[in-house]
């Protein structure tokens, strides 16, 4: 238990820099590389969950084809490199709203939550995944099937040049 | 493990990528503020799916990358999409509809 809550440690503070790396780089290539950092320090606290299937699905349409799919973006948009600031004037106003989220959110979780403790009994197999999905809940399955043929005939429709 | 350590670092992440959408001026930054965010709520529910032993919170967290997944692939295009009839990517120079 404390091996794991050493890990959780070192992966949550490399997650909260690589966060703060995204929305403060002026880079935006290297806000997408943080941004992986982040995927990458999710899918490790998935699998320290003992959700294995999540986290490898993490990793291959996170890491796989979302990061690729942004610096795809980042080329066609012929982002800047470096130099001029990527922020707008709202920044101050955009800090307190998000601190000031944060700060009920803790609250909240604090007073619901408290110090309860995650037991892990055993690691979850993909099979009982599959089961779960296709026992109870083949409906929702089905509409995100609709759902990503429509998004991807969408796209296509918007980004074709004609 | 304690919930809370899981809940707390997703509720980092969730403002986080709050600050991102609304102070950041380039279309692309702001998708990965909302991934940012996205992210978070796959934290929790994996972390609640972890506590309560209900394997439903893992399926939902694979519903959310499935959806997050199509949101990028559409966003892109709007992105895309603005900087082809603005010449910039900045979302700022969106304000035909502003008073």
């Amino acid at each position: 238990m404390v091996a794991q809550t050493v890990a959780f440690g070192i992966i949550a503070t490399a997650m909260v820099g690589a966060a703060i790396g995204v929305v403060r780089s002026n880079s935006v290539v290297r806000a997408a590389l943080y941004l992986i950092v982040v995927l990458a320090g999710a899918a490790a606290q998935f699998i320290l969950l003992a959700a294995e299937f999540v986290g490898w699905v993490q990793v291959l349409i996170y890491i796989g084809a979302v990061a690729v799919l942004f610096l795809f973006g980042i080329m066609l948009t012929r982002a800047p490199m470096e130099g001029e600031p990527q922020d707008n004037d709202q920044r101050w106003p955009a800090f307190v709203v998000s601190v000031f989220v944060l700060g009920v959110l803790v609250a909240l979780l604090v007073d619901a939550f408290g110090a309860q403790e995650i037991d892990l009994v055993a690691p979850t197999t993909t099979a009982e995944i599959g089961d779960s999905i296709f026992r109870n809940f083949v409906v929702p399955f089905e509409v995100v099937s609709m759902l990503l043929l429509g998004a991807l005939v969408g796209a296509i429709a918007l980004a074709r040049r004609d | 493990m304690e919930l809370n350590l899981f809940l707390m670092l997703a509720a980092f992440l969730f403002c986080t990528g709050i600050y991102g959408v609304l102070a950041r001026r380039n279309g692309v930054l702001v998708l990965m503020s909302v991934e940012l965010m996205l992210v978070a709520v796959n934290i929790n529910l994996v972390a609640f799916a972890a506590f309560t032993g209900a394997i439903a919170g893992q399926v939902f967290a694979l519903f959310v990358i499935t959806i997050a997944a199509a949101e990028v692939g559409v966003g892109l295009a709007l992105v895309l999409l603005v900087y082809r009839n603005l010449r910039s990517p900045d979302l700022d120079n969106l304000d035909s509809l502003k008073g």
